[in-house]
């Protein structure tokens, strides 16, 4: 009899798991919506910029084109449908540019952040005694200042200490270790807590005696039964992540003009916000917030989803 | 009680040593304050006289113990950029930050708390559901992006309301205010609503859903069975037990207000501290970003001790439960 249950068991569990999304995203058409839309911009980053001269190189512009509004206003041109900047360069061109950016940084950026917090909250959960208390005490200190902030600071040492000769690739590594080391510390909190639990588990006995070493046991066998939680936070940070470099870029501290993100096609519209140019700032600050909100939402349902109990907490 | 606090300053204190550790390494080991403060033709005399001013012939330790020291006596070292003292730097722009920070905190709980508590005793009407809609847009949306189109409509559009600058101030002698004129209140609107907007959609999500969970608990349900009236229940009995999570949360968004308030007065070119942080970041001034550090620190955790040594007064269980 018990063989026949725990089979008939493990078959529908493993089968829901598909299904169990799916059902959810047919109750929830929001977070359906909001990933039809993350795959669409995710299309237009990476697809258009296959498909046209680079806007930042001499050859995609043309000065000539210059502060042509979008297509529905009186000076628009259908050429450009929501209209060009201060350098001729069509928006539509330019904002997949910089999207591609913004998405690559904040990806580096948070891939970054959870490689260091989790091999800290690995280490911290594990060890335990002395180390997890100097590492948790970091993180507190760490705790004492927001996280955009300290990201702000961290940039600006790395500048400082650089000096003024910097390439673009640089620039773009100093934005991601700043916002990478600025977050690290929830990954690491959240995989020590969940460590401490596993750690005393049977299956890590079980792994000691066969003579695994603690490497192995940390990676091989903890590592993958505390995943789930921290890649469900990457991916309501990586919304935060692009937010957080496009703030950097858009305060003049981020990614360089020569090869910009969303944050500093804004930063150069804003110029021109007074003089009544309002579409060279607005659309790339629309499609920012259409990507974050929709990552959000689609993240903060996938919490949900597979982890309840992570609701309400952010 | 007095143990209980006696420990959460000397915590306090020991994080903030800590905070000006690091602060003092990012100065004693990044950039080179002679080539920032000597002029180019500057003899080898100068030079040696410079070095022990700053004392850069002693070890680390010294050095760390004497720029404490100095820093106590509220001498904060030099700006490299413009070789003005940090002390007068911050002191000149101080005011225009703290106004900006208390308009802010005014509009959030002029806002803030009445919409929330609506949308708690109100969790399902329409109106409520307005107000929730528009606050998670104003959780999400970057503090840039609402500056921006915040101009865009008020400034250019409509040409209501100045996008930058403080208007006319008047000097105090202690303090230039820009809150006794007109243009004063007119130029601080924008940059305010900017930086609380984010506190404002935090604070009603926050009331509404404590008033939700405070709705259901005994105390509010005997309250109910013994016939007082809804209004009483609600506005007196319900809200005393959100008020403790509710100026936890003001406080610690300080922070936050602290680090938008760079992005908001870089939107709207306000003179104030975040704008000589952003300066000096963009200029590798780190004297004055390393005693912006330390500053930071200084607010938040002061804010977080008064914070916690308030709960004891609003809430005795903190007590007996610490100890």
């Amino acid at each position: 009899m018990t063989p026949v249950v725990s089979t008939s068991a493990a078959g529908p569990v493993r089968r829901s798991r598909g299904s169990k999304l799916l059902r959810a995203m047919r109750r929830a058409p929001g977070p359906t919506l909001c990933a039809i839309v993350i795959i669409a911009l995710l299309i237009y980053a990476f697809v258009v910029p296959l498909f046209s001269l680079n806007p930042f190189e001499f050859s995609g512009m043309s000065v000539l084109d210059s502060f042509i509004p979008p297509a529905w206003m009186a000076d628009g041109s259908p050429d450009f449908p929501l209209g060009t900047d201060d350098q001729g360069r069509n928006l539509i061109t330019a904002m997949a540019y910089g999207m591609r950016t913004s998405i690559i940084v904040g990806f580096l950026s948070v891939t970054i952040g959870l490689v260091l917090g989790g091999s800290l909250g690995l280490i911290a959960g594990f060890v335990g005694g002395k180390v997890d208390a100097f590492i948790m005490r970091v993180a507190d200190v760490q705790l004492a200042y927001p996280a955009l902030l300290l990201a702000m600071i961290i940039d600006g040492a790395a500048r400082a200490a650089l000096g003024a000769e910097r390439s673009v690739g640089t620039a773009i590594a100093i934005v991601v270790m700043s916002i990478g080391i600025a977050f690290w510390v929830q990954y690491a909190r959240t995989i020590r807590s969940s460590v401490m639990i596993e750690r005393d588990q049977d299956y890590v006995s079980a792994a000691r005696i066969t003579g695994r070493s603690n490497l192995a046991i940390i990676v091989l066998h903890i590592l993958p039964n505390v995943m789930a939680p921290v890649l469900v936070i990457a991916t309501i940070n990586l919304g935060i992540a692009i937010i957080t470099e496009a703030t950097l870029s858009f305060l003049g501290i981020g990614i360089p003009v020569t090869s910009p993100s969303l944050g500093t096609l804004i930063r150069n519209g804003n110029n021109f916000l007074q003089s009544g140019e309002w579409w060279i700032s607005v659309w790339p600050c629309l499609v920012l917030v259409l990507f974050v909100v929709s990552v959000n939402i689609l993240g903060d349902h996938l919490r949900d989803v597979y982890n309840p109990r992570l609701r309400g907490r952010s | 009680m007095l143990n209980y606090a006696a420990s959460r300053i000397v915590q306090t204190i020991i994080v903030l040593l800590v905070i000006s550790f690091i602060a003092f390494l990012l100065v004693a080991n990044i950039g080179d304050p002679l080539a920032a403060l000597l002029s180019a033709d500057a003899t080898v005399n100068e030079r040696l006289e410079l070095i022990a001013k700053l004392g850069l012939d002693q070890p680390l330790w010294t050095r760390f113990l004497h720029f404490i020291g100095n820093m106590l006596q509220g001498d904060f070292g030099f700006s490299y950029r413009t070789q003005d003292p940090v002390a007068n730097l911050i002191a000149e722009r101080l005011p225009a930050t703290v106004e900006l920070a208390f308009v802010s905190l005014l509009i959030t709980i002029v806002v803030g708390v009445p919409a929330g508590i609506y949308c708690g005793v109100n969790p399902n009407s329409l109106f409520g559901r307005f107000i929730m809609l528009i606050s998670t847009a104003g959780i999400t949306l970057p503090n840039f992006v609402v500056g921006i189109l915040l101009i865009a409509v008020f400034s250019v559009q409509l040409g209501l309301l100045p996008s930058f600058g403080r208007g006319t101030v008047v000097d105090l002698g202690f303090w230039k205010t820009g809150l006794l004129s007109v243009s004063g209140w007119r130029a601080i609107f924008l940059p305010a609503a900017t930086l609380s907007t984010f506190q404002v959609a935090f604070i009603i999500r926050m009331l509404r859903t404590q008033l939700m969970e405070v709705g259901q608990s005994e105390h509010i349900r005997f309250a109910r069975a013994r016939g007082l009236s809804e209004a009483r229940i609600w506005y007196v009995y319900a809200i005393k037990n959100t008020l403790l999570p509710v100026i936890t949360m003001l406080g610690l968004q300080l922070g936050n207000i602290i680090a938008f308030s760079v992005v908001t007065e870089n939107v709207f070119a306000w003179p104030g501290l975040g704008s000589l942080f952003l300066q000096s970041i963009q200029g590798a001034d780190i004297p004055v970003i390393a005693i912006y550090l330390i500053f930071v620190g200084l607010v938040f955790m002061v804010i977080n001790l008064i914070v916690e040594l308030l709960y004891p007064l609003i809430d005795a269980r903190v007590l007996r439960r610490q100890s």
